[in-house]
């Protein structure tokens, strides 16, 4: 048996509705494990690049590229290499801040992870914060004790590193 | 010009010469302008027939065909049909009506989210919002089911659409960038291919519809003579490879023959051309061809290291593979052939031991006379369909096909109904040759109402129904894994198949005895019209077969064959030397 990893998957697709109704039709019918998919614009007019987030060994990634190429509005799809690649994800947070002294401690640990405020209430504040997911998971522990009314997060967006391009 | 013009100027464009379809509130545009028409329309009378004609039609000639139903009840009536082709990669443009733009999403009347439910079982589909996108969307529609990999696409057609003014000459062509269908193979793999076999001492061909579909007979009767392999065929591989040849194995698998099974799982080399290595096909895989290197060519990549792993892919078109396949093999000096003699000698004694025995005079007639007599009918060109079910597997065991595209059967999805309507499809295509249908009772059944269109279109097709009056592939799986509890698949005294055709004016004949059956069967291909045929067979023959999940040797039940074989299975490497 090969071994399991997490895969970055980036796909190239035609801009148009209900392509993400069938890349993500795909993966439940053959039972593919997808963590995360995200959708947007590219750098081509009429294109947009998901970017998806599966798990599985080397046989199940080689299906989920073959049969994604399948699709006739699917470009191109890359498997990229983990490590040569940077992930990042925006996370939007909106912590309980009821006291002075519990808004004053929120606000500092935003900035050390290098967070935005860009919202504030008398009961709350909210943080943006983009990174790789660990960091982010890193600032959500930090938070939770204070109480953490919502979040929202985007799935992580990938890109290769240097002057390549899928 | 409407958009409803443009969808019959387009099809008429793409070379269609007929469409099978079934009408309905938002198609009224549409069948304005059939009205009028010189393309031909045939009234199914039910849709999921349309759909099963357009696929007919597709496998007997090679090209799409094409069906046409309602939006809503229509377009679900056409989505067995559709699944049907997809599993079987059959060229089929569906086109379904759909309600008009500004009502989609409301839940309106007759209003069924057919891009989404028929996403999974097509090639592709496309909806039209615009006039405009007609043509472009008819051309890639035509181009997406007929290229690479053949498939259904289903066009959805709103109604205001249909009815929309534009100006057809400058209508946007269609573009698909995401598009290209690979046909050349690797030059390095098909090396190392070519290399496997010559090394290879017990080569087996595996050819599936693939290689009808890549019109490769020749290619691969010419692999098969240049290194002597024997070839088996999957379910839809079979009339890729004459049956009658010294090389011929006949069908592989659960219901396959014996010898292909023994033969398969004896291999130490499989050539594998256009198949997908089905669970019917393969049986348990880590037991499959277990000691073989297998070669896999197919055009579609995902099929490749899918179900079985392989040694050598080759992605593309099998004839193209095919051909340089032969031409390194021919170059070499001792040719492939000579060297496996042996081989192929033991295993042609295979055969001739398990020759099965097909005449018996026992009334109700046995299926292995039936399947006989139906063979001594017709003519080596006749197309014959089955339906699905035992009927289905006694033609793949014990029908000789000998002609690609003439072996019509529902293999991936095992479409009961199939039969029926393919063959009225296959004879729209071909009027000239025979078309005959091989059904049972059951399936024959649900799609009877169709006798009507043969009547009214004066589509001469003979059906054959093996009754049995019992669902019976379901039957036997009781009796062999369910301590014989028959639940529900005995069917009762009714219909009177007979009386059933009649009342279409389509004539109708009862056959009990031996020798009854080729007579009128000869009679009713003569006659120049529809007929059905109520074939009465033994309902408690069962064909030995491979129980799921298991290995390709494991059969349960015993073959039926001409006489007594007490000799090796596996073929013993030293007699390579010695000869027999
Ligand atoms: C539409 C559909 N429903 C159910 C089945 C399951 N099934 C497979 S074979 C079979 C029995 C077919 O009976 P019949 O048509 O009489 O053929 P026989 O096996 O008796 O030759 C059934 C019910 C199927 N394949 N297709
Ligand atoms: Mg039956």
């Amino acid at each position: 048996m090969d071994k399991q990893r997490t895969h970055i998957i980036s796909a190239l697709v035609l801009h148009k509705p209900g392509v993400l109704q069938r890349v993500s039709g795909l993966f439940t019918r053959r039972g593919f494990n997808i963590e995360n998919i995200t959708v947007g614009t590219s750098e081509q007019e009429n294109m947009a690049r998901m970017t998806i987030i599966a798990r599985g060994d080397e046989k199940v990634l080689e299906q989920i590229t073959k049969q994604l190429n399948k699709l006739i509005e699917v470009i191109k799809v890359r498997d990229l290499d983990p490590e040569n690649t940077v992930k990042r994800e925006l996370c939007l947070i909106k912590v309980y801040t009821p006291t002075e002294r519990v808004r004053s401690e929120v606000i500092q640990y935003a900035n050390i992870f290098r967070g935005r405020i860009i919202d504030v209430s008398p009961e709350s504040l909210t943080i943006e914060l983009t990174g790789a997911p660990d960091k982010i998971e890193a600032l959500l522990d930090l938070v939770r004790p204070f109480g953490i009314k919502e979040v929202a997060r985007t799935g992580p967006t990938a890109i290769s590193r240097g002057s390549k391009t899928i | 010009m409407k958009g409803s013009e443009a969808i019959i100027k387009s099809l008429k464009d793409q070379g269609v010469d007929v469409v099978f379809g079934y009408p309905g509130g938002v198609l009224l545009p549409l069948y304005d302008v059939i009205y009028s028409s010189d393309l031909k329309h045939i009234l199914v009378r039910h849709e999921q027939c349309a759909a099963h004609a357009a696929d007919g039609y597709a496998r007997a000639s090679g090209k799409a065909g094409v069906c046409i139903g309602t939006s809503g009840p229509g377009a679900t009536n056409l989505v067995t049909g559709i699944a049907t082709a997809y599993m079987d990669s059959s060229p089929v443009v569906a086109i379904a009506g759909q309600v008009s733009t500004p009502l989609i999403g409301n839940d309106a009347f007759q209003e069924v989210d057919t891009i989404g439910m028929t996403m999974p079982i097509t090639k592709h589909n496309f909806q039209a919002m615009h006039a405009d996108e007609i043509p472009g969307m008819i051309k890639s529609a035509f181009y997406i089911a007929e290229s690479g990999r053949p498939g259904p696409v289903v066009l959805d057609l709103p109604k205001d659409v249909q009815d929309e003014e534009f100006d057809f000459e400058s209508a946007p062509s269609m573009e698909l960038p995401g598009y290209k269908p690979t046909k050349r193979g690797h030059p390095l793999q098909i090396k190392r291919a070519a290399e496997l076999i010559l090394h290879a001492q017990k080569p087996v061909i595996l050819a599936g519809g693939g290689v009808i579909l890549s019109s490769s007979s020749e290619e691969l009767l010419k692999l098969a003579e240049i290194t002597g392999a024997p070839v088996t065929t999957t379910l839809m591989g079979k009339g890729a490879f004459p049956e009658d040849h010294p090389l011929s194995l006949g069908m592989l698998g659960m219901h396959g023959k014996q010898v292909a099974n023994f033969t398969v799982d004896d291999c130490d080399c499989l050539i594998a051309v256009g198949c997908r290595f089905s669970d019917r096909t393969t049986g348990s895989i880590p037991l499959f061809a277990k000691n073989a290197k297998i070669i896999h060519i197919d055009v579609d990549p995902a099929e490749i290291g899918k179900n079985v792993d392989v040694n050598v892919p080759i992605v593309g078109d099998a004839r193209i593979i095919l051909q340089s396949l032969i031409r390194i093999l021919s170059q070499h000096k001792t040719p492939a052939m000579e060297a496996n003699a042996a081989w192929t000698r033991h295993v042609t004694k295979l055969k001739n031991a398990f020759i099965p025995r097909l005449s018996f005079d026992d009334i109700p007639l046995k299926p292995q006379q039936t399947i006989k007599e139906i063979s001594e009918a017709i003519t080596d060109d006749t197309i014959v369909t089955t339906d699905v079910g035992q009927n289905q597997m006694w033609m793949a065991h014990y029908f000789t096909s000998k002609i690609p595209r003439t072996f019509l059967s529902s293999g991936g999805l095992g479409t009961m109904g199939f039969g029926f309507p393919a063959a009225i499809g296959a004879k729209v295509a071909k009027p000239e040759t025979d078309v005959v249908a091989v059904c049972g009772d059951g399936g024959f059944l649900m799609v009877c109402q169709d006798l009507a269109t043969v009547k009214d279109y004066d589509i001469p097709v003979v059906i054959c129904v093996l009754d049995n009056r019992y669902l019976g592939m379901v039957a036997q799986w009781q009796k062999l894994f369910y301590n014989n509890r028959i639940s529900h698949t005995k069917l009762g005294e009714v219909p009177d198949f007979v009386k059933l055709a009649e009342s279409f004016d389509i004539r109708g004949e009862k056959v009990e005895k031996p020798g009854e059956l080729r007579e009128t069967l000869k009679d009713a291909l003569r006659s120049g019209e529809p007929a059905l045929i109520d074939v009465v067979i033994d309902p408690d023959e069962i064909l030995p077969m491979v129980p799921p999940g298991r290995g390709l040797t494991e059969i349960v039940g015993e073959y039926k064959v001409e006489r007594e074989y007490s000799g090796e299975i596996p073929y013993k490497q030293s007699s390579k030397v010695e000869g027999d």
